[in-house]
């Protein structure tokens, strides 16, 4: 939520460090307009002047639903020498990194290539920001590491991106977002897949994209906040499609992140699947085991927003269902519904959860040591 | 399985209409001639195929024609051996998917008096629904108040896919006509497929389509929350019908956080989304969508805070379970009994 914090001063002492963890969702932004013109063609710097960026939605800048702050952003997240909430590295350090002691950070950058008409310009600005975040943020904080941003509409060229980077230490994950032109197990994205788990990279999806869905099955709702909910929804839906679509079958290797879009909804959603399976798995012969089995096994969840019900218990119970090892701790700095490490797990967890939660999981997810 | 006690209420069974042509008699002659002339064929939603298992129950099939389709089946399957007071009839026949509203009126009004003719007047523990013509709120309405004459309708029907959001402030009017005539509105699993199945698009199976009602369900009832129907007609009751049950309470934690942080967007919503829906929203029993452990399902209603929030249904003749089996195991005979009487008591006041 949007809260000021005051200055941590004691982050800066030795005698109250914290315990490490890791932030497994912060979104990195440009300082400037341009700022990506240094990694494009020419002819794109041209295109971008003359006709902009053409998403699947129909504004030219922003989003379609007005965000409820500016850039969705916390308000004491600007940086001192100015642009916007996330854009720039030291002050994510002083703000986020080094009082919570992040020891791995996971860059996800929205508003980047993604969800773009012209599938051709999205190729070269999902190549241009993975040189960005290299540039920019990688090299220059070790914590930190970068997602492959994918032109997700072209099967082929962002499979042919990742192969591009695989191997490149300073990426951890292949990144795509939950709203596609179509349900993301569908075939012209199983390219992705291949490369992804040919790479050995965990694809995470997160909340959001464009894809000229409405984002309701039911039309275009009124309010910022039913898109907020929304997002949960597609998520099941993109995950239920990837399971009946054999995505999981398929590659047996691959792992999904699900990031920044609950997980509470997980357990019922693998209890309907296997249940409508039971009944339906002749149209589905390619599903070969209980559709829960593939998400215990090649699923995890990040936990911003993290679901905060009146008793602890019944948060407890969905996370004992889901898998204490399948949730990986994120702070989804510098959004306005920032998680707050120290405030987000009650009381009465397990050391061993509590460090799995934090940290654990993700090391291991992500091999990084 | 918990036991079951008698005198409970159904409400959700499906009655299924032969054919277009069976509702012939109840159209004027321009829409006959248009049905005959135009060579309209059997209005079959996708959501339900014939032949799809989750159509209907093995033992509850029909060596010829439609499951559902006769009302000595019925009693045969349901009315009797669940020992039954009521039984509330929700067709779901695909006059939703027409595109002319014009047409939907007409087939809607021909459904209405079928079901009233067919159904309702063969069976005395039968109950009906108010299928609308929802693409024009104005014939919806006048549909709503021509059906509530006969005290046998209890509730008006929609599906949760439609043109639009339910809480659309167009569709108001339907609202405060139910409101008014004590009619509690349903809303029903399906789609007329106007809009793709899910909101990531078009998936390629019946499974998919089946799987993510559930997902259209959340998304309506933040419609219906957030543009703030329950502000403005508070005594209005809504029941989700088929739409499952485990997935309510992680949704509403979700909708209250959210909530919590952009209320200033709809300020209207002056009640946190839980107590909405406590007092506003209730769900039918199947499919129940757990797994068959006492213990799950213990701490799955615990999540609820609430025993007034469940309706018996078996969901006839959609197979959902077997045999006698439709009150999962770990329910208190106290539960069942607010489950199979009270609660639908509590919800349909017409029933009395």
């Amino acid at each position: 939520m949007n809260i000021q914090f005051r200055e941590n001063q004691e982050a800066a002492s030795p005698l109250t460090v914290k315990t490490a963890i890791a932030d497994c969702d912060i979104h990195p932004a440009r300082a400037t307009r341009t700022e990506l013109y240094p990694y494009l063609a020419k002819r794109w710097q041209h295109h971008l002047e003359v006709y902009g960026v053409h998403a699947y939605q129909g504004m030219m800048e922003g989003p379609p639903y007005p965000k409820a702050q500016p850039n969705a952003s916390r308000r004491d997240a600007y940086p001192p020498e100015g642009g916007p909430q996330g854009s720039s590295l030291a002050f994510m350090q002083k703000q986020l990194l080094d009082p919570n002691n992040v020891q791995l950070g996971v860059l996800n950058p929205l508003n980047t290539g993604q969800g773009i008409r012209n599938h051709e310009l999205s190729a070269a600005l999902c190549s241009a920001i993975n040189d960005w975040q290299i540039d920019k943020w990688t090299s220059k904080d070790k914590r930190l590491k970068a997602s492959i941003v994918v032109g997700n509409e072209d099967g082929l060229s962002a499979a042919a991106e990742i192969r591009e980077r695989a191997g490149d230490k300073n990426f951890v994950q292949v990144l795509l977002l939950s709203r596609n032109v179509e349900p993301l197990g569908q075939r012209r994205y199983w390219p992705i897949y291949q490369a992804a788990e040919e790479a050995g990279l965990p694809v995470g999806v997160h909340a959001f994209g464009f894809g000229g869905n409405p984002i309701t099955p039911s039309g275009w709702p009124s309010y910022y906040i039913e898109e907020m909910v929304g997002h949960s929804q597609c998520q099941q839906s993109a995950l239920a499609s990837l399971v009946l679509e054999g995505v999981f079958e398929r590659f047996p290797k691959l792992k999904m992140v699900m990031i920044e879009a609950g997980f509470g909804w997980a357990p019922s959603l693998a209890w309907r699947l296997d249940k409508t399976w039971q009944r339906l798995r002749s149209e589905v012969p390619h599903v070969k085991r209980p559709p829960s089995e593939y998400i215990r096994e090649q699923v995890w969840w990040t936990t911003q927003p993290m679901e905060d019900p009146e008793s602890r218990e019944d948060l407890f119970d969905v996370i004992k269902w889901i898998g204490w090892d399948r949730l990986l701790f994120a702070t989804d700095y510098p959004h306005w519904d920032y998680d707050e490490p120290s405030r987000v797990l009650p009381a009465g967890v397990s050391e061993a959860n509590r460090e799995a939660f934090y940290l654990g999981n993700a090391k291991k997810l992500y091999g990084v040591s | 399985m918990a036991s079951l006690i008698a005198g409970g209420v159904d409400c959700d069974v499906h009655p299924a209409v032969p054919h277009l042509t069976s509702l012939l008699p109840y159209l004027n002659d321009y829409w006959r001639d248009q049905v005959t002339t135009r060579g309209m064929v059997d209005l079959v939603s996708q959501s339900y195929p014939q032949n799809s298992p989750i159509t209907a129950r093995p033992d509850w099939r029909p060596e010829q024609g439609k499951p559902g389709e006769s009302v000595a089946d019925m009693q045969r399957h349901v009315l009797d051996p669940f020992q039954l007071k009521h039984a509330i009839c929700n067709p779901i026949y695909g006059v939703q998917m027409v595109f002319s509203e014009d047409m939907q009126a007409a087939f809607c009004r021909a459904l209405n008096d079928w079901l009233a003719k067919e159904w309702l007047d063969r069976d005395a523990r039968l109950r009906g629904s108010i299928v609308i013509p929802t693409q024009s709120v104005e014939k919806a309405v006048a549909e709503i108040e021509r059906c509530a004459l006969d005290k046998r309708f209890v509730q008006v029907l929609m599906l949760v896919m439609g043109d639009t959001p339910l809480g659309k402030r167009a569709l108001w009017p339907i609202y405060e006509t139910a409101e008014r005539l004590e009619l509690p509105v349903g809303i029903h699993a399906g789609s007329a497929y106007h809009n793709p199945p899910t909101a990531v698009g078009w998936g390629s199976y019946h499974i998919e389509d089946y799987v993510g009602q559930a997902q259209a369900f959340q998304t309506q009832l933040t419609s219906l929350i957030v543009e703030g129907v329950f502000a403005k007609y508070p005594r209005l009751k809504m029941v989700l019908l088929e739409s499952g049950v485990s997935w309510i309470s992680p949704y509403l934690w979700r909708l209250h956080k959210f909530w919590r942080g952009v209320r200033m967007e709809t300020p209207w919503v002056d009640r946190a989304p839980l107590e909405i829906v406590r007092s506003n929203i209730r769900f039918s029993l199947q499919p129940f969508d757990a797994p068959p452990e006492p213990q799950t399902l213990i701490r799955l209603f615990d999540h609820m805070q609430s025993d007034e929030l469940v309706l018996f249904s078996t969901d006839y003749p959609h197979w959902q379970f077997d045999g006698q089996d439709a009150l999962p195991e770990g329910l208190s005979p106290d539960l069942v009994r607010k489950i199979m009487i009270d609660n639908p008591h509590a919800t349909y006041p017409r029933l009395k």
